[in-house]
């Protein structure tokens, strides 16, 4: 695509005077969602940063206390645990939402039988809401009737497995059933790229003998770039947003083993009624976006002339 | 002119569409079984008594559910005409805020002052000498239900207090049973710490602590006995595994576990399961130490409105929830006290009259939310579920406390 805009580009900057009043309608059409941006997302980011250096309760008001609201956040058990908690989940399910949905989208890549029947089966759990996800892994998942109960029931009576009764495991029982849901949407974005790929590729390398894996790893994903940094920003965006399914599943329990950022925020700012403690919260999450989003962008966009 | 009744028939939420009638749209989580049978009584005595409609706007979910909600509605200027609150330091933003109606002119007129007893219910609707709520009831925290299946099964006396019921615990699960029933939500060990609090420290010693915020007395030796009693809890109700309250009540009903400390809308579920007080059950108020209960409870609110005929309405509804007859019809469906002490309930059960006399004897203190934020509650909730769930010790859990109280305004 970038090779296609350059010499447009350069033409453009040879005209720059006139560019502000080219295509004057598009831009006039544009304003309303322009203005929304700024209003609402900059201008509502702006606002909850600000509230966040007060001590508003539940309304907002301008009574600055400087970084209180930050000290008592850091010092919050349970905020440490619910940062620690959407660390664990964030790389593990990143990792394997990615590894899980190109397996399989390479999989029913080989051009196997009944694949749209395989492909609606692992699509199947992302048309269910977090929510109902949520429930039915807390009933999978229950010790007394679920998987646990089930298999003891089959003779093997000392099989222990209640990840949601477990503090120091509850994390990856609220994983797993995260990764139900979301492997089969990435796959199909991995599939989606990988029909993409054009068949010469495959016969080269077979022409070349380089064994199927190997094409694979070397070959077809450095080629699928765009298409993993798609299904990157949408598992990403996912897990920073992690709240129903906790909610759903745990609700933070056992004890506040399983508390989320997002869920701090939310019963900060309505249960406790404590706005200013909600926005250092979530002003604590846009950062740790900021974090990673802004090298990444730059990398991605930034670093446009070395090719 | 039929386009524009239609209009305004499908747009107002509240506003009146008749001449006299007004329909005032209620909120409420009163939806388990005798809660609803108990509002109910209240819409009766509406529609009868005045000419206005009770539209009942239930919110289903727990009060953390439905306040969020009601909240936001105030807020975003779409008030229903009344609603149900907590009273205490809920509502103290928005009445701050001008969106509460003052209803002092008609507490005067009609002298809630004499008639609501204990008189601390009025001062949590009171704020900067105004009135701003009318309590319906009273809810305590304080008791200890205990089962006497399970005692017998054990072989033991059912204890008359909670020390004798700690050292029954041996014998409980020496028979396979589960000593303290509790369900693993923070509120319910919130509750049953505060319950233990009350019944350990005395009333002094825990005013200094939730009224005055006296961080030292926190962090001393009379609050360390509470904390080690907060342990000693948790080790009795390690095998107890259910989430909601009533499961929790299900297992002393049943017999599987020897009691729980939760607020006296347990009863609601003995009576249920048709047991009896004092022959299948018993119930100790204060836990059998301090003849106490805290008066919590709930109020009613109504938010300012711009239609006339509702504001005229919404005084009427106020007196007629406070009268004596929609009193003692309410709370004998749900087992709650009656803000009256000039009311006659000779209809109430042994434990229900348990509490009367205990405020009549003049035992109460002001409940939580009268006296912390929910923002302090919200952290020491916070705190009592991981000291439930996990192995804090005592003596860490009591410096956090401390430093919440501490930090509390």
């Amino acid at each position: 695509m970038s090779h296609a805009e350059n010499p447009r580009g350069a033409e453009r900057s040879a005209r720059r005077p006139r560019q502000l009043f080219r295509n004057l309608n598009a831009k006039f059409a544009s304003l309303p969602m322009i203005l929304t941006a700024l209003v609402v997302f900059v201008g509502g980011t702006a606002w909850t940063v600000a509230h966040s250096f007060t001590k508003s309760r539940l309304l907002p008001k301008w009574d600055f206390v400087g970084f209180d609201q930050y000290e008592r956040l850091w010092n919050s058990n349970r905020w440490m645990i619910s940062v620690e908690n959407l660390m664990i989940y964030g790389v593990c399910s990143l990792v394997l939402t990615m590894v899980l949905g190109f397996t399989l989208a390479a999989l029913l890549d080989r051009k196997i039988r009944f694949e749209s029947a395989f492909r609606t089966i692992f699509l199947y759990p992302f048309a269910l809401s977090f929510i109902v996800t949520g429930l039915a892994w807390q009933w999978i998942l229950n010790p007394d009737f679920g998987l646990q109960g089930v298999v003891r029931g089959w003779g093997w009576e000392s099989f222990t497995f209640d990840p949601l009764n477990n503090p120091d495991i509850v994390i990856f029982g609220v994983l797993i059933a995260g990764l139900w849901q979301g492997t089969g949407f990435v796959m199909v974005i991995m599939l989606a790229g990988l029909r993409g790929i054009d068949e010469d590729i495959w016969k080269a390398s077979r022409v070349d003998g380089i064994g199927v894996a190997k094409t694979y790893v070397r070959v077809i994903i450095p080629m699928m770039r765009p298409v993993f940094v798609t299904a990157l920003v949408i598992i990403a965006s996912g897990i920073i947003k992690l709240y129903d399914l906790v909610v759903a599943q745990t609700n933070g329990g056992p004890g506040i083993s399983s508390e989320v950022p997002a869920k701090y925020v939310i019963n900060y700012m309505f249960q406790a009624q404590n706005l200013g403690q909600g926005f250092a919260a979530s002003t604590m999450m846009l950062l740790s976006v900021i974090i990673v989003l802004v090298p990444w962008a730059y990398l991605e966009f930034g670093g446009k002339k070395r090719g | 002119m039929k386009l524009k009744t239609a209009l305004a028939a499908s747009v107002a939420f509240v506003s009146a569409s008749g001449a006299m009638a007004a329909d005032l749209e209620v909120t409420h989580w009163w939806t388990s079984g005798g809660e609803a049978a108990a509002v109910a009584e209240f819409a009766k005595a509406v529609d009868a008594k005045t000419s206005h409609n009770w539209i009942d706007g239930a919110i289903a979910g727990s009060g953390g559910t439905a306040r969020p909600i009601i909240i936001s509605r105030i807020l975003g200027g779409d008030p229903m005409a009344a609603t149900q609150l907590n009273h205490g330091r809920q509502a103290e933003e928005l009445i701050e805020a001008g969106l509460m109606t003052d209803l002092t002119e008609l507490a005067e007129a009609e002298g809630w002052r004499d008639i609501v007893n204990p008189s601390s219910l009025l001062d949590s609707c009171t704020f900067e000498g105004r009135i701003y709520c009318v309590p319906v009831n009273i809810h305590s925290t304080q008791w200890l239900w205990l089962s006497h299946d399970a005692f017998e099964k054990a072989g033991v006396e059912v204890p008359k207090d909670w020390f004798e019921f700690v050292s029954a615990a041996p014998a409980l699960e020496k028979a396979g049973l589960v000593p303290l029933a509790m369900g693993q939500q923070g509120w319910q060990q919130s509750i049953a710490f505060g319950a233990i609090t009350i019944s350990i420290v005395g009333v002094d010693t825990w005013r200094k602590v939730t009224v005055e915020k006296n961080a030292d007395v926190a962090a001393g030796p009379e609050y360390a006995k509470v904390f080690q009693a907060a342990a000693d809890a948790r080790e009795l109700a390690r095998e107890s595994n259910v989430q909601d309250w009533n499961l929790a009540t299900n297992m002393v009903i049943t017999g599987k576990a020897g009691g729980q400390i939760m607020g006296d809308w347990a009863q609601g579920e003995f009576a249920v399961a048709e047991q009896v007080a004092g022959q299948d059950y018993s119930c100790l108020p204060g836990l059998g130490l301090n003849q106490i209960i805290d008066t919590g409870g709930d109020a009613f609110y109504f938010p300012v409105v711009d239609d006339a005929e509702v504001k005229a309405a919404q005084l009427e509804m106020a007196s007629i929830l406070i009268s004596k007859e929609a009193q003692v019809n309410f709370n004998l469906a749900k087992g709650s006290l009656p803000v009256r002490g000039d009311i006659d309930l000779s209809a109430a059960n042994d434990c229900m009259q348990k509490g009367l006399s205990i405020l009549a004897d003049g035992g109460v203190l002001p409940n939580a939310d009268q006296t912390l934020t929910a923002d302090t509650q919200t952290q020491i909730q916070d705190l009592l579920a991981e000291f439930w769930a996990s192995d804090m010790p005592a003596a860490d859990a009591q410096a956090s406390y401390a430093a919440i109280i501490a930090d509390a305004d």
